[in-house]
């Protein structure tokens, strides 16, 4: 597609529930030790909203931060996108609700579910409508609820997941900068290693979960692992590939956090060193589509990279869905 | 082929290589996790260009069976 206008991200913000679920508390709840769930996952906690509050309220409040770092108000605003997979509600969609708490007159709102790499997902949709012409300034806001739909009886997959929102506003950049490459794709075929069912119910769904709530998530971790690792290099390569760049020109990787061997498998695969790949999940878990703005923001606010460097973002996940984009730090 | 098998463990789990037999069980011989078995099967898939079916891996408990398999499947 022609790219009349450069596209990159002018401001990033994100925001975590205060409450923290340790992996001690974890085991006081079902049958589990710190020591197993380091050693599988690296993740020691994660932070869990209050019952009563809804997962747009981490949203609003990245996407306010967000705002602020891009130095542009809420009014200014032409499309709001919420990738989430754990909607408060099926309408209103998040990114209504949210766009009626910031304010965001002008914005036109909609919700996008591809799961954890719903980020990426999102910033290929808005790359779309900046690079054109048609949109000036699109919020993309990761917000995700998942102690919500969270089977809290399930050993294997309780311990994996937290809450939290992360934003960016993104916007035209100056050429040779910003969004360089963007690729999605999915495989519906494995779906079905991860669901959290909504409207239908299937004896299956029923028979693999073990709490008086069917409709919480559920995963068969070996198989969506094999995946993973596997399309976190192919993700990688791709959109070096398609910005004629090699691994030697990134400065680093953030990807989507799910499981520190994950991480580690895809390091590996791809012959990189640790130290090129963000990672702060052992803090919080799978935060799904929020995972990686949220990285990317600890990134940045830690100066972990600064104008002209080369990122890749790369996400994977329920769908089975995956993208990544390779993005030229533009400020 | 077992010589083959064997140098992907070694890799694989970071275990001597006199420690493996076809009778060692790869949880209670050697130390492996679930997701050490899938990592070690991921590799076993690229050295010999097979696929390891799901239902299949989680029958796999020794390093025979897996020699077994990809015996009668490559």
């Amino acid at each position: 597609m022609s790219r009349i206008y450069s596209c990159g991200i002018l401001g990033l913000g994100s925001s975590l529930p205060e409450k923290v679920l340790t992996n001690f508390d974890l085991e006081k709840m079902v049958d589990t030790t710190n020591e197993w769930i380091m050693k599988r996952t690296g993740i020691s906690e994660r932070r869990i909203l209050e019952k009563d509050v809804p997962a747009h309220e981490l949203g609003v409040d990245a996407a306010n931060k967000a705002l602020k770092d891009a130095g542009i108000s809420a009014e200014d605003l032409d499309l709001i996108i919420v990738a989430t997979e754990t909607p408060d509600y099926l309408t209103p969609s998040t990114s209504c609700l949210i766009q009626s708490r910031i304010n965001a007159k002008k914005a036109a709102a909609f919700d996008l579910n591809a799961a954890c790499s719903g980020f990426i997902y999102g910033l290929t949709v808005a790359d779309q409508f900046i690079k054109s012409g048609y949109y000036k300034y699109v919020l993309l806001i990761g917000c995700e609820g998942l102690s919500k739909i969270t089977d809290w009886e399930d050993r294997n997959t309780c311990v994996l997941f937290g809450d939290a929102a992360g934003a960016a506003v993104l916007g035209r950049v100056e050429d040779g900068y910003g969004i360089m490459s963007t690729y999605i794709g999915a495989d519906g075929d494995l779906g079905k290693n991860i669901t959290a069912p909504c409207c239908y119910l299937s004896c299956e769904d029923i028979e693999v979960r073990t709490r008086d709530n069917k409709r919480v998530l559920w995963m068969d971790g070996g198989e969506v692992f094999k995946f993973a690792v596997k399309v976190m290099e192919h993700g990688t390569n791709k959109v070096l590939e398609q910005s004629n760049l090699t691994l030697e020109d990134l400065k680093l990787i953030v990807p989507h956090q799910a499981n520190i061997r994950i991480l580690d498998g895809a390091a590996k695969r791809l012959g990189v060193s640790k130290d090129k790949i963000f990672i702060n999940l052992h803090k919080y878990g799978n935060i799904s589509s929020a995972s990686i703005p949220v990285g990317l923001n600890e990134a940045y606010e830690g100066k972990m990279f600064t104008k002209g460097d080369n990122l890749v973002l790369v996400g994977f996940g329920g769908g089975l869905t995956w993208g990544s984009a390779l993005v030229r730090w533009s400020k | 082929m077992f010589e083959k098998v064997k140098k992907i463990i070694v890799e694989q789990l970071g275990v001597e290589e006199e420690e493996i037999s076809m009778e060692s069980s790869f949880i209670d011989d050697l130390g492996a996790d679930s997701l050490d078995i899938v990592e070690l099967i991921m590799a076993l898939e690229e050295e010999f260009d097979l696929e390891i079916p799901d239902s299949e891996a989680e029958k796999i408990s020794t390093v025979g069976d897996i020699v077994d398999y990809i015996k009668s499947n490559s």
